[in-house]
Parts: C-alpha cells; structure tokens; sequence
C-alpha cells in the first residue's frame, strides 16, 4: 500500500496547520486513547495518566513529533521511522492492535480540530498514512 | 454495558445530532476510506470519486436509513441484541454482509460526530460512544450463522 500523489498532497498541507498545535493534539489523542481503550494504559504503569498530567503532555508531543518525521519524509517513511521500529520491536513491544486504535484516536482528534479540513478525501488520505507508519513500527516485530 | 450516567450521556448528546447529516455523511466516508465496502453498493450509481460518493443520492439515503436504525437502537441500550435481532438476520440472511463492516461503520460514525461536535465530544463522551458501537456492532452480528 502506497499514498497517491494527491493524497500526499493533502497530508503535508494539513501538517502544516497541525504542527502550530502539535502539543494539544497529542495530548488529546492520548487523552482519547487511555478513556476508549483502558487497556493501553497496561504500557505506562511508570506515568501519571490523569487529564494534564505533564508526562502526558510531553509524551503526546513526542508521538505527534514522529508523525510529523514521517510526514516529513512521506515518501520514505520506513528510513525516516527505522530508529522508532526498531525501539517498538526490540524494546517496547506494544501488541499491534494498540497501532489501530491511537491511529483512530489521532482521527478523531484531527476531525475534532480541522472540521473543515478533514473532507472525505482527507479522512481517507490520513487513515491510509497512518496505516502505513503503523506498519513501518510494526514490520521488525518477528 | 453502560451505567446510568454513560447511558444519559450518550442519549442527551444523541439529541443534538442532525442523524440525516450525519448518516449521509458516515456512510459516503465509509465509501470512500474502505472502497471494498462499495462491494454492497454496486446498484446505487456513481461511486467513482469522493466527491461522487458524498454527493451521490442514494448513499445519503441510505444513510440516513442505517443512522434512523441505530437511533431507535439507542433507545434500547439494556437490550441490543434483542433490539437488532430482525436487522442482524437481515444481514447474515440476505444482505451478506461480513460483521467486520459494522466496526469500520462504528468508528467512521465516531469520526464524524467528532466532525461536527468538535470540543463537546470529549474523550470521555468518544469512550461511552465507542462502546455503544460496539455494542451495535456485535448485536447486528449475534443472529449470523
């Protein structure tokens, strides 16, 4: 699966308004991650999980940070995102399902934010790419 | 499922919906973001383009049909499978429908009601939802055999 050049189009120009907020997202996806899907939280017993908690805020910005290398390098996600690949194979392990459901929770975040922005196509394009980055974390797993 | 208060959440929240939009809109999305769902939809004309799809006639019928099912469903919130057991006969029987198709519906309908609801559909309030979707979900596939 590979992004068409429209869709590439869409990502990197709707990155652009996402990177002013990238702090609000991320902490907002995670937000939504931990209430829909209790059982990702079993990832982070080490971190305080409550609504702004600053361990929350900061890990938010570093997920969103990532989608923002990759949308950097959108026609080589698996050399930009190799590091992260292999730290979520070798170190990390989180189960690949987690990869669909904060993929769906960073959606929702962005249709919440960008109502406008997020058309159809929109939906479409990012669902696709989030599918891809989530493969590329997942593709050293065995 | 739910308790007292997610149950009141969920209903009071369910009043602000415009359900024809957002039917319309569900359904066109998932068209459009899992084109093999079109495989169900070959009769209903032009589903070549997004634009086709959101615009197409059929599909906003339609859903608007799928989102006035699932409203009557969230009157029945202690009883889903009961509630949708004639659809989900419907589904398995004549319909051919794989159940996996009601959990993307689900959570396109999630997305779109974040769409239009913006801030008001908190993550707590997108968690009571995600579980009424799966609970649709599941009750429209409990009769499949």
């Amino acid at each position: 699966m590979s992004l068409t050049r429209a869709e590439r189009t869409i990502i990197v120009s709707m990155w652009s308004k996402i990177s002013t907020q990238t702090d609000a997202i991320g902490t907002e996806t995670l937000e939504r991650l931990f209430s829909c899907y209790p059982q990702a939280k079993t990832y982070f017993p080490h971190f305080d999980l409550h609504a702004g908690s600053a361990q929350l805020r900061a890990h938010g910005s570093k997920v969103v940070a990532a989608v923002g290398d990759a949308v950097k390098s959108i026609d080589n996600v698996a050399s930009a995102l190799s590091k992260l690949s292999e730290l979520h194979a070798y170190v990390l392990r989180v189960d690949p399902v987690n990869f669909k459901f904060l993929s769906h929770c960073l959606l929702v975040t962005l249709a919440s934010h960008f109502p406008a922005d997020f058309t159809a196509d929109a939906h479409a394009a990012w669902d696709k790419f989030l599918s891809i980055v989530s493969s590329v974390l997942t593709e050293k797993y065995r | 499922m739910l308790t007292a208060e997610e149950k009141a959440a969920v209903t009071g929240f369910w009043g602000k919906v415009n359900v024809d939009v957002v039917g319309a809109e569900a359904l066109g999305r998932l068209l459009v973001v899992y084109p093999w769902t079109q495989r169900f939809f070959e009769h209903f004309g032009d589903l070549s383009t997004p634009d086709a799809v959101m615009g197409n006639p059929k599909v906003k019928a339609h859903g608007k049909r799928v989102l006035d099912a699932f409203s009557e469903g969230l009157k029945h919130l202690d009883d889903l499978k009961g509630a949708f057991a004639q659809l989900s006969e419907l589904h398995c029987d004549k319909l051919h429908v794989d159940p996996e198709n009601f959990k993307l519906l689900g959570n396109v309908l999630v997305v779109v009601l974040a769409r239009h609801h913006g801030g008001e559909f908190t993550p707590v309030l997108q968690a009571d939802f995600q579980k009424v979707v799966t609970g649709v979900a599941n009750a429209l596939a409990h009769r499949y055999h």
